[in-house]
């Protein structure tokens, strides 16, 4: 393709969000109000249909953050204790505390938007387990995404949303983000959008660990691959602060097709055991003890609960099982003596266990349909997933972003909630990191408060965007970069994949993947490493991202994968160098120091922040604080 | 095979302002092949490797052309799973290799397509841009706003 004939499209707006997932939707609404309020422009641009993009593109079978503050069946503060304990230790309790105050008020407009939720006959949300509420969740982010559109229609003219525009770097003032650079997927032309303010809300990252299934099954990650790490990009190329990027979150479900384990666990009660038929929680309850105080605490973290099981698989003892046949024995036990009421339950159970897929892994169904399984009948086996990149479930990887004014430490407050420590640049979701368990709903209420938070700064600072000719040009030049060498090289063999002058964006994710995969703890290394793996796998990384330079595109989806690819590097060598900082293994089940086996919480219990200098290109990491909420 | 198109029910959207399949696949791979038959083109997906089978393509087809094949390295043959979306619920047709059958129906949402009102009829309790009240609350919330004494 001819890059010299590529449009160059400018957008001059108040706030840019980039992103269409569930913390893009959240800020899209939130900012939607304020913005009316104070005359200013909202834009929004996705690399996807709002629709259907983004994490909860499938749907959801349950809405996993609900407090019920209003029922009394929970308080903020529990959710906090709750959230400590599964990250052992480390987490943000001020972004927790937000989230949590917040997060029943967009549940309950997704309600009103015409999310339907399960309800008992009193009325009551249907709870699959503490903190989670079951739905029929199918259409669940249509309908999120619909009422963010209609929040932004009421903008009028101050109101867009661009679609099918992938979002590759930040453009910076300075020490201030003032917008974004760009691409069209569909039409041959560059994007540079100018903004007082920049939300970098696009999600975490799949595909940077090598995954366990390779073949056409590719493409089936738990978490979807084309979340490519563009969040973790944006704030680190902007300088912003990261944290807690040595957490990778590994789910563990059912195998292969990954199908959720939730509503198995939590609402059918259902027990996992090894093929000798122990159950591992029971059976190492003892060894719980060397990760005291988290290892003893309830719930059990789901780091020491893939732990667990992994050391089951360690020690030979797999497959591991979900027991499903015996969970739907056991509740169907309660109508023996009324076969009509006993027909009728587990004609509701097994309706209830088809939907948990159908809403969100319909890929689950295949398989137990391809496996001839009824789960009434058979156990499945589950398995721990490859490593991923998230803010939100028990992950925590992140940008550092200012807490609430009500509730932060002076240490964790830096002026407008949601920012990063790159001035005009908020985030949350996926984005933000160290306030783990934020999930869907979390992640709404988390872009709804950023999005005021960004309002609030642009009201502020309301100075046009000072955009520095020259920079935008290298931008676009570098972003069209691998359109030009295809033009240039590629007739110069008979297959357009292999050249020596240089890389197709596959065959660099799989470089990518093979690295952090035996370097830095994947699945075929049982998520094990240690310091001179770590720094052979920073060399190779090192090479890599020279060779990133070198990626040729034929065509704009091509250049797509480039970029996403040269993100998902940026997030891998930010992770390495985590992992290298943290002389310890503080999270078990997720990843193991051979060097530092154990868990050190006279040294370690902090957090690990570390920010890449975009003057100097040198990272530096630091320990941070943890600061407790004295909550109840 | 991920998501597949039926070369035989598949009329590229032709009378239609969008192909429907391109315009919702998350990840970029639902594309109208225009040059094998210009006169007819079709739409396929251009890297099944990277189809996370969300069924979002399958759902959304007028005229049911895409359909989805487990993938190949670890599903065994002959099993199919095929949704009918309404606007108000969606049906769930799972064959089994065995060649057994279930069939299911789930509600999808309660309102009418395009009418999410964004402020649901909530009232905002205050209009501090600096203050911790997001829009519609603590209306939305039904219960006021907790906060920590420092």
């Amino acid at each position: 393709m001819d890059t010299s004939a590529f449009e160059t499209v400018e957008v001059n707006t108040d706030l840019l969000i980039c992103g269409g997932g569930m913390a893009a939707c959240g800020a899209t609404f939130e900012a939607a109000y304020w913005a009316k309020k104070h005359g200013l422009k909202v834009t929004v641009v996705d690399k996807a249909a709002m629709d259907r993009s983004g994490a909860v593109a499938m749907g959801l079978s349950a809405i996993n953050e609900y407090i019920g503050l209003a029922e009394g069946e929970h308080t903020v503060d529990q959710y906090v204790k709750y959230v400590r304990q599964d990250l052992m230790g480390v987490s943000r309790e001020d972004l927790v505390y937000d989230i949590a105050r917040h997060v029943d008020g967009s549940v309950h407009l997704f309600e009103k938007w015409g999310l339907p939720i399960w309800k008992d006959e009193n009325g009551k949300y249907v709870r699959e387990g503490p903190w989670q509420v079951m739905i029929n969740g199918e259409s669940y982010k249509v309908i999120v995404a619909e009422a963010a559109k209609n929040a932004l229609a009421e903008l009028g003219d101050d109101g867009e949303i661009i679609e099918r525009v992938f979002i590759v770097e930040p453009i910076m003032d300075g020490d201030k983000c003032v917008g974004a650079v760009g691409f069209s997927t569909r039409e041959n032309k560059v994007y540079i959008f100018k903004a007082k303010a920049v939300m970098a809300v696009m999600g975490g990252a799949v595909h940077v660990f090598k995954p366990r299934s390779t073949g056409e099954g590719l493409g089936r990650s738990w978490y979807p691959p084309f979340n490519s790490g563009s969040t973790a990009y944006f704030t680190i190329r902007a300088g912003a602060e990261m944290t807690c990027q040595e957490i990778r979150f590994i789910p563990v479900r059912f195998k292969d097709a990954y199908g959720p384990v939730g509503a198995w666990f939590l609402l059918f009660k259902a027990r996992a055991t090894s093929s000798l038929g122990g159950e591992y929680m029971v059976e190492r309850k003892a060894e719980l003890q060397e990760w005291a105080p988290y290892g003893l605490g309830k719930p059990i973290p789901a780091c020491l609960r893939n732990h667990c099981g992994m050391r089951d698989v360690f020690e030979g003892k797999g497959p591991i099982y979900m027991q499903t046949a015996e969970a739907i024995q056991k509740l169907a036990d309660g109508y023996k003596d009324d076969p009509k009421g006993f027909k009728k339950k587990m004609k509701e159970l097994e309706s209830e266990a088809w939907e948990d897929f159908l809403d969100m892994t319909i890929s689950q169904a295949i398989l137990w349909a391809g496996h001839n399984i009824s789960p009434e009948e058979t156990p499945s086996e589950i398995m721990a997933c490859e490593p991923y990149f998230i803010g939100s479930h028990s992950g925590g990887s992140g940008a550092w972003v200012c807490g609430p004014e009500d509730i932060a430490p002076p240490e964790y407050f830096w002026g407008y909630k949601g920012m990063t420590t790159t001035k005009g640049l908020f985030t949350a979701g996926d984005g933000s990191g160290a306030s783990s368990h934020k999930f869907s709903s979390g992640s709404h209420a988390e872009g709804r408060l950023a999005a005021k938070g960004a309002i609030a700064y642009i009201m502020d600072n309301n100075q046009a965007p000072n955009v520095d000719a020259a920079q935008v040009e290298e931008i676009k030049k570098k972003v069209l970069l691998p359109l030009d060498l295809f033009e240039k090289h590629s007739k110069e063999t008979t297959d357009r994949n292999i050249n020596p002058n240089y890389s197709i964006p596959r065959q660099l994710m799989f470089r990518l993947q093979k690295i952090m995969d035996e370097y830095a703890g994947g699945v075929s290394s049982c998520f094990e490493t240690n310091r001179p793996l770590l720094e052979r796998g920073l060399e190779l990384l090192a090479m890599l991202r020279e060779d990133g330079e070198k990626l040729a595109a034929g065509d704009l989806n091509e250049l797509m994968r480039c970029w996403e690819n040269i993100h998902r590097m940026w997030i891998a060598e930010s992770h390495v160098r985590h992992l290298l900082f943290r002389e310890e293994t503080r999270w078990p089940g997720y990843y193991y120091r051979a060097d530092f086996k154990k868990m050190d919480e006279d040294n370690w219990h902090c957090f690990v922040n570390s920010v890449w200098n975009p003057a100097s290109g040198e990272w530096t990491l630091k320990k941070v604080p943890i600061i407790n909420l004295p909550v109840e | 095979m991920p998501s597949y198109v039926i070369m035989e029910k598949c009329d590229g959207c032709k009378g239609q302002d969008k192909t429907a399949c391109m315009h919702i696949c998350p990840n970029d791979l639902m594309v109208l092949d225009v040059e094998t038959d210009p006169e007819n083109p079709k739409a396929w997906n251009r890297d099944p490797d990277m189809c996370w089978e969300c069924y979002n393509c399958v759902k959304i087809c007028p005229v049911q052309a895409v359909d989805v094949k487990g993938y190949a390295d670890f599903v065994p043959m002959g099993a199919s799973v095929v949704p009918l979306r309404g606007s108000e619920d969606i049906m769930w047709t799972v064959k089994f290799r065995n060649g057994s059958l279930k069939r299911f129906k789930f509600p999808i949402r309660t309102t009418p397509e395009g009418k999410a009102e964004p402020l649901a009829g909530f009232n905002t309790g205050s209009d501090d841009l600096k203050g911790p009240l997001l829009c519609t609350e603590p209306d939305s919330l039904r219960y006021e706003l907790p906060t920590l004494k420092k």
